[in-house]
């Protein structure tokens, strides 16, 4: 059993349509449906009778299940569940998943229709063939075994088909030969349809009048849209939902990283100490606890939006904002991703999938990572710490938060000029709509919600987690490996010092694993790059924290421990913070000064440091094109901008 | 008879211009690249519509139809041709 993304019709306009149609089609490589199950709501049966007709005349086994039959009741409206099946011609079966009724009903009829005795009916719910009779005739003699309407959609879709060339060619000549018009002929279809689902409504179903509306919904829009309450309503929502990611998250990863820790350390004192157990354990472990700290925010966020979507609020916010998202290239339904993505960019760009407008879905994919997410937080900590006072402004305000402030201000106010920038180079033809429901308030279901938050889960675990994993692993490889010859060195020197009498085991220990770092691919790299960085105020050790932290940002506090000989203590770095302010250039300046740290900070603002974003970005728009452009464009503004700040300020 | 007269020379405007609680039928579609999806949400010629809300920005405006509210940017609301009813 399958649950596809639910559409208004067969025609798909949005990414997640797209696959249910792909489905419905038997145009999906990986899964072929036997049944199709159509759930259609009784509370609006016009509209949801559209897409069932659509199914219907496709004539593959199917049967409909009619839900919210209470709600529609209380509104009036009374369904004669007999006299529909007569005339759709397919088994309707009433459900109420809440209360489990009709579930059996519902088990016995995919059981007879999926039977061998079963025929879907040969009449066609409209009059399908007189839409384009030749062509469909040609597409049918083309493609032998499919029916009229299926026919239609071949030449509407058939570019998004995986058909042999020579099949393609005779469609399109088909099109052609009959003058063919897509738009002409789906109008009329719908038109068709609407028609007879009206004849048939008159029949079967009674209905007080349609634009009568709800009162509670009216009352609730009242204060939701207006233009003072619905505004603080909705900041107050946004901060809601960003504090519950960031909050309820922290918990949850604090486990996750306190598990792998202490798993990683266990397995450390279990095993002999050579490179395999290294590869075990800072490649494979790491890797995978990389991967699995980002489980609590992506189920929280999708928790939360599925709530907000089934309330109905999610709708009032795209309603609220669109306007002012417009003006830079975005729309309404772009809110919800950028705002996920002060927590985390990975969950809020798989978001992003609503958003029917292919062009304004790129731009806010492209803008989100600059969204200060919480994986920058441990970075600006100690930074802060490091450069700026902890006094108070006018006796109440921190500097130290206000800084803070800045830097996510920072963030989101660069998003949208990129995204104002970008509108003017990203060609993609296609219209700008935001027609959408503003559907009548409701309560919440908290099993899609569970579903929804255990299906992205998968999806990010299995999809995004395979390359997450190999590119954390050659990470691993650079920074374990170097030259055999400074290796050996760096491991003889680690001999002579442990072999002092009285030797500090700890301290050498410590100064073993920042030599070995410094010594390896990642290490040399760092050096390299010190010239292109010492302009913005770096010294190498930056350098390398800069190469490490590619994957993670939060790595950059790590590997400064490491290369700085302390312990990384997760929370407060004091030694770290210490010796940090202490290290100077090798002409005797010291390196964290204002300058530099705010440079550094700003550099981290906008510096694409993070694997598993620009994994899902690969994901969601299917090619690298857009990652590698992330990666160009942002940490082209973090040179730049990090440079700059550094020039004027040192 | 003349009250069909009356009913045929019925004013036509369009939907962007028309006032929050104003009722109107919808005649029809200036531009073909919005129809497709408005008609399969129900918005089809013949139905009644009405402007429930207008968003504080002016822009975008809600409207009743079909038995439903639908969200809509001026911009779309200007090719939806509608007549008033009296």
């Amino acid at each position: 059993m399958i649950d596809l993304p639910g559409s208004y019709s067969l025609y798909p306009r949005r990414m997640d349509e797209e696959v249910s149609y792909k489905v419905v089609l038997n145009q999906d490589e990986a899964i072929k449906a036997d049944v199709i199950i159509a759930v259609a709501d009784a509370s609006s049966l016009k509209r949801n009778l559209l897409f069932c007709t659509q199914i219907i005349d496709l004539k593959r086994p199917m049967v409909i299940a009619l839900t919210m039959i209470d709600l529609a009741r209380k509104k009036g409206i009374h369904v004669n569940t007999k006299e529909l099946e007569r005339e759709l011609g397919v088994p309707i079966v009433a459900v109420n998943p809440r209360k489990n009724k009709g579930i059996d009903h519902l088990k016995k009829a995919i059981e007879l229709i999926s039977g061998p005795l079963y025929k879907p009916a040969v009449r066609n719910f409209i009059d399908v063939k007189a839409l384009a009779p030749q062509a469909i005739d040609t597409v049918k003699n083309t493609v032998p075994g499919i029916s009229d309407y299926e026919a239609v959609h071949y030449l509407i879709k058939h570019e998004t088909f995986n058909l042999p060339y020579q099949v393609q060619q005779k469609i399109e000549q088909a099109e052609i030969d009959n003058n063919f018009n897509h738009t002409k002929t789906q109008a009329e279809e719908i038109l068709q349809r609407y028609n007879r689902i009206g004849q048939i409504m008159n029949q079967a179903v009674s209905f007080p009048d349609p634009n009568k509306r709800s009162i509670i919904t009216e009352r609730l829009d009242n204060i939701f849209l207006h233009r003072f309450w619905g505004y603080i309503t909705l900041l107050l929502v946004l901060f809601l939902l960003f504090q519950s990611i960031f909050l309820f998250a922290s918990y949850p990863m604090d486990w996750i990283e306190w598990g792998t820790a202490a798993f990683s350390g266990w397995l450390s004192e279990a095993l002999p100490n050579n490179y395999f157990t290294d590869l075990l354990i800072n490649g494979v472990i790491a890797g995978l606890g990389g991967i699995i700290i980002f489980i609590p925010q992506i189920m929280i966020l999708f928790g939360l939006i599925t709530l907000l979507e089934d309330t109905g609020y999610m709708a009032r916010i795209s309603f609220l904002t669109d306007r002012i998202m417009r003006s830079v290239g975005l729309n309404g339904k772009s809110v919800m991703p950028m705002i996920s993505g002060f927590a985390c960019a990975v969950p809020a760009i798989m978001s992003t999938r609503n958003i029917e407008n292919k062009k304004e879905r790129l731009l806010t994919i492209l803008i989100t990572p600059l969204m200060s997410c919480s994986a920058r937080l441990p970075v600006f900590i100690i930074l802060i710490g490091l450069v700026i006072p902890n006094n108070y402004l006018l006796g109440f305000i921190n500097i130290q938060g206000l800084v803070m402030m800045g830097l996510y201000m920072l963030g989101l106010v660069f998003a949208l000029i990129v995204s104002y920038v970008a509108k003017w180079f990203i060609h993609i033809k296609e219209k700008s709509f935001f027609i959408l429901e503003l559907p009548m308030y409701r309560a919440p279901r908290w099993k899609n919600a569970l579903h929804t938050m255990a299906e992205k889960v998968k999806i990010f675990v299995v999809e995004a987690g395979k390359i997450i994993l190999m590119i954390s692993l050659a990470l691993w490889a650079l920074s374990s490996f170097g030259p055999k010859k400074r290796m050996a060195e760096a491991h003889n020197t680690y001999m002579t010092e442990l072999s002092k009498p009285n030797a500090d085991t700890t301290l050498v220990e410590e100064q073993y694993a920042a030599a070995k770092l410094e010594n390896s691919f990642a290490g040399i790299m760092g050096k390299a790059i010190e010239p292109s960085i010492r302009p913005l105020g770096y010294d190498w050790k930056i350098g390398i924290a800069l190469i490490t932290s590619f994957a993670a940002r939060e790595v950059f506090v790590g590997t400064m421990a490491t290369l700085y000989s302390v312990q990384d203590d997760g929370k407060e770095n004091v030694a770290l913070r210490e010796k940090m302010r202490a290290a100077t250039f090798s002409d005797g300046t010291k390196i964290f000064t204002l300058a530099t740290g705010i440079s550094l900070m700003i550099f981290y603002v906008f510096a694409m440091q993070c694997l598993s974003t620009l994994v899902i970005v690969k994901r969601e728009t299917g090619t690298w094109k857009w990652p590698i452009i992330q990666v160009i464009y942002m940490t082209g503004l973090a040179y730049a901008l990090g440079l700059l700040t550094y020039q004027l300020l040192k | 008879m003349l009250s069909f007269a009356f009913m045929e020379k019925k004013q036509e405007m369009l939907l962007s211009e028309l006032l929050p609680g104003q009722k109107a039928t919808i005649v029809r579609f200036t531009t073909e690249d919005i129809f497709l999806k408005l008609m399969e949400m129900g918005c089809l010629p013949g139905e009644d519509i009405e402007i429930v809300k207008i968003a504080p920005l002016k822009d975008p405006v809600s409207v009743s139809v079909a038995g439903y509210v639908l969200s809509l940017r001026l911009d779309e609301a200007k090719h939806i041709v509608v007549s008033i009813n009296h």
